[in-house]
């Protein structure tokens, strides 16, 4: 990567030594060749996202929207108490699901990475997490609910297994049942990234801390994952992202009950409130860019990688 | 077959029939004439209720062209008739969606004149009486959004203009649905939702204008408040419902809000709840599993909806006498007769008769103990010899109506309410 990275100015110093009166020539190139990428990114990323802010001050009827230049959607978002219980508990999904993809996917690539010693078995075992994820994850989340269910097969078997005499009731359409699926459905985001740096570290500084004489745990705290933290940062990315984003999940698995952001943008569009949907979607965009800029500064995964 | 001789052509059927319609401006023999509405596809939006594939399939076979049909939820059908109208040629739309949709011009009215059954449509829908002495419930009653002033009209008006906004096609009375098994005593108010009896038990629909007419029928009948009118709350009206609502959901009075028709189902027939606001095709099809669910008729009477064919304002030239020809099938009564066997109602019930069987006549129209067992238009058995009908006959059930599904003058207040009572 790091060759990589310095190849193209390279190239770029020798041409212009060649062509001497080139330069402005091959700036013309380089503009050329970034031009595809940028465009694609203004029509599909710039131009959209303008067009939901420009939309966050317009008017709506019942059935319409109007042009205009207000306050009025932001006025109600932020001084509606709901929001702010909402957003609190926007945040709360994606922080206990974080911390839960993080544990398990840490586990689960550690495993692979260090006590699976043969590469096919390793391959064959990384296969064998990405299965579940051939299916729809709208099925894998959905399938929780007969299993959690008050006359589900976790209540029956707890009954049966003397555990419990009533059927335990927040085990579905609760907070549980949310992040259960959120877990779920977004560990293995949390695995590929970080079985990804693990697999690249040197083997030879494992030992090297064996023989100065660090424990299994100073091996893992000093060594392991300091040198996985751009795996945990991308794989942090993807989780909160698509947590913070989500409105499906919480929708079925709390039975519509709880709420987080996606779900007040979702039912703003259901009702035609687009310009209410487009300042919320704005406000939301706003916090994960921050989040996600947060974390950026505690790693650069750019040199990292 | 009659009405598409008298072409008139449009640039959106030039366009589509091409050659065939150059070529039958020159020689307007029948055979091309039975050609060309082959060549015609309506494409037919709307709830699920009534976009089935069977009536499809019917259309194809009676009438020879091709409707197609999407089904979906009570928002999206607003928001697409709202929003897209070159996105469909018939839209199957409720009469409180039409209050909204009107006005926007996307669709056009019809000339009752062209509908022939017209006369035998029920009350109902024409001047809100369902008999002479019946009152008109409150709320969006159909036929006060049923008529315009004229063909290109934008309005609404009270009387029988001659211009349609809708043609009524299906309309039922919606109570709640209870599981008498795991309820073991009578229920028989709405207040029944909000007993704490029921606590993490119940269940109420999460689509705004449809929702707050049931939470105003419990909250009369927890003699909290008598509403003026209920489908046209004040804001404080708005606030004063959803705020009991809110404080019952905080309490865990509900296990899950529903919108769809398959969560309906499998709320109740799991078990997950007991007692609910419900449409009458889930109870039919929590019934069919075997699991015992009633459609419990209540004191304070029924929360009534109608749904009826809108036509877009694009549609024209043959397409337009298509759909004309389309409408009048539809009243004719093989509809009518196929959704009065799920238990709904049809528009011109005395064509309907024609099409089913004396005893299904009797059993879902009049409210007569079922001779033999009644079927559902698949061919399920629903009911065996000597069942009755929950809450009665035609005129018992729709003589009691109470309210109408609404859209009040402060509804964008009452939707961003409630989409703080479902976030609360």
């Amino acid at each position: 990567m790091h060759a990589g990275g310095f190849a193209p100015s390279g190239l770029f110093y020798k041409s212009s030594r060649i062509f001497e009166a080139g330069v402005r020539n091959n700036s013309v190139i380089g503009w050329l060749l970034a031009a595809p990428l940028s465009l694609v990114l203004v029509v599909f990323l710039v131009v959209p996202i303008a067009m939901i802010v420009v939309v966050s001050f317009w008017g709506a009827t019942e059935w319409s929207i109007y042009p205009a230049f207000q306050f009025d959607n932001y006025a109600f978002l932020l001084t509606s108490d709901v929001t702010y219980r909402v957003f609190f508990n926007t945040l709360k999904y994606a922080a206990i699901t974080w911390g839960f993809t993080l544990l398990i996917g840490f586990t689960v690539a550690y495993y692979l990475a260090f006590h699976i010693r043969s590469l096919t078995w390793q391959i064959a075992l990384f296969l064998l997490c990405t299965i579940p994820f051939l299916t729809s994850n709208i099925i894998r989340m959905i399938s929780w609910i007969p299993f959690l269910g008050r006359n589900g097969i976790a209540n029956s078997t707890l009954i049966s297994m003397g555990v419990i005499d009533e059927p335990v009731e927040w085990l579905l359409f609760s907070d549980f049942s949310v992040i259960l699926a959120f877990v779920h459905l977004y560990t293995l985001f949390m695995v590929v990234p970080i079985f990804n740096t693990m697999m690249r570290i040197d083997k030879s500084l494992i030992e090297a801390a064996a023989d100065a004489g660090a424990t299994g745990w100073q091996t893992l705290w000093h060594v392991i994952v300091p040198l996985t933290k751009p795996g945990i940062m991308i794989g942090t990315i993807f989780v909160v992202a698509l947590v913070m984003g989500d409105f499906i999940t919480v929708r079925f698995m709390s039975g519509s009950q709880s709420a987080n952001m996606g779900r007040l943008i979702q039912n703003d569009i259901a009702l035609l409130q687009y310009p209410s949907a487009s300042a919320t979607a704005v406000i939301l965009l706003a916090t994960v860019l921050i989040l996600i800029g947060t974390l950026l500064r505690f790693v650069d995964i750019r040199k990292e990688l | 077959m009659t009405t598409i001789s008298k072409i008139r052509y449009s640039r959106r059927s030039l366009l589509k029939t091409g050659g065939a319609a150059v070529a039958a401006a020159a020689l307007p023999a029948p055979m091309v004439w039975g050609q060309e509405t082959k060549n015609i596809t309506l494409r037919q939006f709307g709830t699920g209720v009534s976009n089935l594939n069977e009536v499809a399939e019917k259309v194809k076979e009676d009438l020879g062209f091709t409707l197609e049909m999407t089904a979906l939820d009570s928002d999206s059908v607003t928001q697409r008739a709202a929003t897209q109208p070159d996105s469909f040629d018939i839209a199957d739309i409720e009469y409180w969606i039409c209050k909204k949709v009107w006005p926007t011009g996307n669709l056009q009215a019809m000339d009752t004149s062209k509908i022939a059954n017209y006369d035998k449509i029920v009350g109902i829908f024409r001047n809100g009486k369902l008999t002479p002495e019946s009152v008109i419930a409150q709320g969006t009653a159909p036929h006060t959004v049923g008529f315009t002033s004229g063909i290109n009209g934008k309005d609404f008006v009270d009387e029988e203009s001659g211009y349609m906004t809708l043609i009524p096609t299906i309309y039922n009375a919606d109570t709640l649905g209870i599981r008498p098994d795991l309820i073991g005593r009578p229920i028989n108010n709405w207040s029944e939702l909000l007993n704490p009896e029921f606590k993490g038990k119940a269940s109420i629909l999460d689509i705004s204008s449809i929702g707050i007419m049931d939470m105003a029928m419990v909250v009369e009948s927890m003699g909290e408040y008598t509403y003026p009118d209920k489908g046209n709350m004040t804001k404080e009206e708005i606030d004063m419902t959803l705020g009991i609502f809110t404080e019952a959901k905080k309490n865990g009075q509900f296990r899950a809000f529903w919108k769809s028709f398959d969560e309906s189902v499998n709320l109740m027939a799991s078990g997950e709840v007991v007692i609910k606001s419900m449409w009458s095709p889930a109870i039919t099809a929590v019934r069919s599993q075997g699991i015992p669910c009633v459609y419990q008729p209540l004191e304070e009477g029924y929360r009534s909806w109608g749904g009826g064919i809108g036509l877009s304002a694009s549609l024209s030239g043959m397409e337009l006498d298509a759909a004309y020809e389309y409408i009048n099938w539809y009243l004719s009564g093989w509809v009518g007769g196929f959704l009065m066997r799920q238990g709904y109602y049809s528009a011109v019930p005395e064509t309907s008769k024609n099409f089913m069987s004396e005893d299904e006549w009797g059993f879902w129209f009049e409210g007569k103990a079922a001779q033999g067992d009644i079927t559902n238009p698949f061919g399920d058995v629903m009911e065996k010899a000597g069942a009755v009908r929950d809450g009665g006959s035609f005129y018992d059930r729709m003589g009691a109506v109470a309210c109408w599904n609404a859209v009040m003058d402060e509804n964008q207040y009452m939707v961003r309410k409630w989409n703080e009572f479902i976030a609360a």
